[in-house]
């Protein structure tokens, strides 16, 4: 119908061949030319619409199903995921994820309208309700919302529940104490929330320093937020000490759970005094990153905190399960509840484990890190690591993790916490085996006492040699709009 | 644990590297807080759970269902899922080693380009988390480069309540103000936002479709109240309307928020993907993720994350928003099914959608006690129908027939709300046959 409807100027736009005459970009193959670059089309729109109402015209790619297919298979052969090999990048947890929870994300009943009636969703609601208690047990806590959409999301909800409960006392605080050491996105998320962030620096042995703690404390302390094991994988031993000045002084303690990789069946936050947590589905539960997302950020929180949580929440009745918005509900920070899949995936990888694998999971993860950090010839400061270290490198930092490149490996997370001189932040999960973690001490190894000279011609081998990130930034060019001018 | 591959003797040789018996001793936890309990669950073996799992899941029934509300039921062809979920794609990181995600990059690049070319601004991020988040994004940002006058965001009376309380979120921080401005018939109410506008205004925002169904008509006039006090005009849009509908930096727009998610994303119980994007003079401002085209080091063109200095990873508590994890990997996958669709194909959906639903409310308006649409206007996917009978009749009535639809409080009255898009369109014969059981269904 739509069809007869409407004219379409499909030659008004050009069709251009790629442009075969550019140079071979990358080793091992071709340049992938951008999409428009292949065969563009300016379509004239004649719409049902009256003229006011619609553009005049719409200039995209048109390309038949085969050959979107190869640019985007090509497209993939130009990037590296989990199964390219090890990427181990420190408080990313990027772990192998079991493929079978693809196939249990892809069954219909994922396919639901989340406007549909409480009755008409029995099974979502049934996975939100089991998931939510899950994690309420595994984090020590008494309630659990599903639905921030990412970590910082999470960070972000559980700031503002914070927030809220303070209110509900009548208590109006300003400040989130943050350690140097941190998540960026904790100063962010804070921030975000309307609150001044005071840091607090590490002492000697890496940990929370408790006299600055005290110092730092006052009446104006809304929150602590903090990481345990923290980001340079230590455990922070003091943390019931902590509990109690932040507590003593009226503040909250919220926990970062970018970490919780490394204590499954060993310690929970809960039982070290935290009040809010967020979980990182993504990172612990192994769903796939995707080149950076989805992920899911569900926070859990102590009793007191539970009827902030966010609206709405799933509980079970006699007849099933339904929805409810809690007493001093914060609202909402996402439309409906985050990245369903991704909780699906996640509670697949929960129940898969049981206990038992939890637990291994963990012990593994430690287990990884330290014998990767004893077979490199670097300094690694501080100790003993759970799942992840900082290494110090002999050299800039950014040129070691490019000339690891081409030793087939991702390499570390860079320069970062920044108490670590030329920082490598390292965390090979528990999926890698001694063979690949033997590999990636290799790989560190191969790149210690190379000259300044060497280092800044590497990579070598990867798809791209060294990008020029500066003049990226000096001279934006974000679309293939821009890239003619 | 199916998933760490040590053999017993592997197993031995790092625990001696490391010198200790047992893994358990590397945990420096202190005795007061170790866990001693259980968490009760069982492992179980892979078919087992895909049983459990999918037991849960089939607890939903399969209904044909006529709900919109936000969230959109669009066709997503076969390649999207092969080619996404190859696992370069599915199982990498963000890029922050550009030299080996080059592909990813470029796919973000493209999408970038796809909605820069739907909106006509400068500037597209890629991959904000839904619509909801991103209206409250693009408040955050108002808040910043118009930090001199207002400190007021101004959203139709007709906005969600659940996008409302997201964007409450957002701006309770900053201390930003919400208020909202009236609508009259099923639009903007030009004449009443031109009384409420005033300088102490940082944002206006107004959506087409809107939260009726209906093409918002004079949408330019909004831009020029909204310029006139020098606030910013945030547009609210999907991409697949965005196809036919002029492009909103024509008529004025500041920012563009709304949902990408239309491409590429099924009916996922409200997974989304933000779109954002805005003119280039607030560049450096944006929130999220850029990615720009750069060369190497042997002069070839090639792709980076860039402008990160934004980010919180280094600007930290002054970064432009704290998006970390993201929708990256939904964005490859609307970039992948417009790519697909090419413009005549995204062009023929958009038509869809407004001959679809153009056409059901007409059958619906022919059905005694029955009016559709309630407001009149050029509507896309959905409109507003009254009906004689209470609201909730009708949805209990369609539910015994297997048909999902809901009601929306608009005015005062509970009025019902269809959504027909190209994977239900087929249906409507049944949605009518439910409707109003007695009556011959009137043919198209």
């Amino acid at each position: 119908m739509s069809q007869e409807r409407r004219e379409r100027s499909d030659d008004s736009g050009e069709a251009t061949d790629p442009p075969h005459q550019q140079t071979r970009w990358y080793a091992g193959g071709q340049y992938e030319p951008l999409l428009s670059e292949k065969r563009s089309k300016s379509v004239g729109v004649e719409s049902s619409l009256p003229d006011d109402l619609t553009r005049d015209e719409l200039e995209l790619p048109a390309l038949a199903e085969p050959e979107v297919s190869r640019h985007y298979t090509r497209l993939s052969q130009m990037n590296f995921g989990i199964e390219s090999g090890t990427i181990p990048l420190g408080s990313c947890t990027m772990k192998y994820n079991p493929k079978f929870t693809e196939d249990v994300a892809a069954h219909r009943g994922n396919r639901v309208h989340p406007h549909r009636a409480d009755a008409d969703k029995q099974g979502v609601l049934h996975l939100l309700y089991d998931l939510q208690e899950t994690l309420a047990t595994i984090g020590g806590m008494d309630a659990v919302t599903l639905q921030p959409p990412a970590g910082a999301a999470g960070e972000f909800t559980g700031i503002q529940v914070a927030k809220a409960y303070h209110d509900a006392n009548g208590d109006d605080r300003s400040e989130v104490i943050v350690p140097e050491s941190a998540h960026g996105t904790n100063f962010a998320s804070a921030s975000m929330a309307g609150y001044d962030v005071v840091e607090l620096p590490s002492n000697e042995d890496g940990r929370v320093e408790v006299d600055a703690l005290e110092a730092a404390v006052n009446d104006d302390t809304a929150l602590l937020m903090l990481t345990n094991p923290n980001t340079l994988g230590l455990f922070e031993r003091s943390i019931e000490e902590i509990a109690e000045i932040v507590h003593d002084a009226g503040g909250l303690l919220y926990y970062d759970g970018a970490n919780l990789n490394s204590l499954l069946g060993k310690a929970r936050p809960g039982d070290m005094g935290f009040d809010i947590m967020h979980f990182n589905l993504h990172k612990t539960f192994a769903t796939p990153h995707g080149g950076g997302g989805p992920g899911q950020g569900p926070i859990g929180v102590g009793e007191a905190l539970a009827s902030f949580l966010p609206t709405p929440q799933v509980r079970e009745t006699d007849e099933g399960y339904e929805t409810y918005e809690p007493d001093h509900t914060i609202g909402r920070v996402h439309e409906f509840v985050g990245n369903w899949l991704v909780l699906v995936k996640a509670y697949a990888y929960i129940l898969r484990h049981g206990d038992e694998g939890l637990e291994t999971v963990s012990e593994t993860a430690v287990l990884n890190a330290n014998y990767l950090a004893s077979r490199i010839e670097y300094e690694v400061p501080y100790g003993p690591f759970h799942h992840e270290f900082v290494a110090s490198a002999d050299a800039d930092a950014g040129d070691v993790a490019k000339s690891m490149l081409d030793h087939g490996v991702h390499p570390p997370t860079t320069k970062w916490p920044e108490i670590v001189d030329e920082a490598l932040m390292t965390e090979p999960t528990e999926t890698e085996s001694k063979r690949r973690l033997d590999d990636l001490a290799a790989a560190f190894n191969a790149v210690t006492g190379m000259a300044e000279d060497d280092l800044a011609e590497t990579p070598r081998t990867t798809t791209a040699r060294r990008i020029d990130q500066a003049s990226a930034a000096r001279n934006p060019r974000l679309s293939w709009h821009a890239l003619d001018e | 644990m199916p998933y760490a591959t040590h053999s017993d003797a592997e197993r031995s040789a790092m625990l001696d590297a490391v010198g200790v018996s047992d893994p358990d001793e590397l945990f420096d936890i202190p005795e007061s807080v170790r866990f001693d309990g259980e968490y009760g669950i069982e492992g179980r073996s892979e078919r087992a759970t895909r049983a459990a799992v999918e037991g849960i899941l089939d607890e939903s029934p399969d209904l044909t269902e006529f709900l919109g509300g936000g969230h959109y039921d669009h066709y997503v062809p076969s390649v999207v899922d092969h080619l996404s979920l190859r696992s370069e794609f599915l199982t990498s990181y963000t890029q922050y080693q550009p030299e080996i995600t080059q592909g990813f990059l470029q796919a973000l690049f493209e999408f970038q380009s796809l909605v820069v070319e739907l909106t006509g601004l400068g500037v597209a991020n890629c991959s904000m988390y839904d619509r909801a988040t991103a209206l409250g994004e693009a408040a955050l940002l108002a808040d910043r480069v118009r930090q001199s006058s207002g400190e007021t965001v101004l959203v139709p009376e007709s906005l969600p309540d659940r996008v409302r309380s997201v964007l409450d979120n957002y701006t309770d921080g900053p201390d930003i103000g919400v208020d909202t401005y009236p609508t009259s018939g099923g639009t903007v109410d030009v004449d009443a936002l031109a009384a409420r506008v005033d300088d102490d205004v940082s944002l206006v925002y107004a959506a087409t479709p809107n939260a009726r169904g209906v093409l918002e008509p004079d949408l330019g006039a909004v831009g020029d109240l909204a310029a006139d006090h020098d606030a910013l005009f945030c547009v609210g849009s999907d991409a697949v309307a965005l196809s036919v509908l002029e492009p909103p930096e024509s008529y004025g727009a500041d920012v563009v928020v709304g949902d990408a998610g239309v491409l590429g994303l099924p009916t996922t119980y409200g997974m989304g993907l933000g779109l954002f994007a805005c003119r280039e003079e607030f560049l450096r401002q944006v929130p999220g993720r850029l990615v720009g085209a750069s060369e190497d080091g042997a002069g070839n063109r090639a792709y980076t994350l860039t402008l990160q200095t934004r980010e919180q990873h280094i600007r930290r508590e002054r970064a432009t928003s704290n998006i970390c994890t993201n929708q990256a990997w939904l964005a490859l996958r609307a970039a992948i099914h417009a790519a697909w669709l090419g413009p005549d194909g995204l062009v023929e959906l958009a038509e869809e959608c407004v001959t679809g639903i153009e056409e059901t409310c007409e059958r619906i308006d022919a059905l005694d006690g029955f009016t559709a649409p309630v407001y009149d206007g050029h509507h896309f996917r959905e409109a507003l129908v009254d009906c004689a009978e209470p609201a909730s009749d009708v949805i209990d009535r369609c539910r015994e027939a297997g048909i999902a639809l809901r009601t929306v409080e608009d005015g005062g009255e509970e009025r019902l709300a269809v959504c027909v898009t190209d994977t239900n369109r087929e249906q409507v014969d049944a949605l009518l046959d439910a409707l109003a059981p007695e009556t011959e269904v009137p043919a198209v």
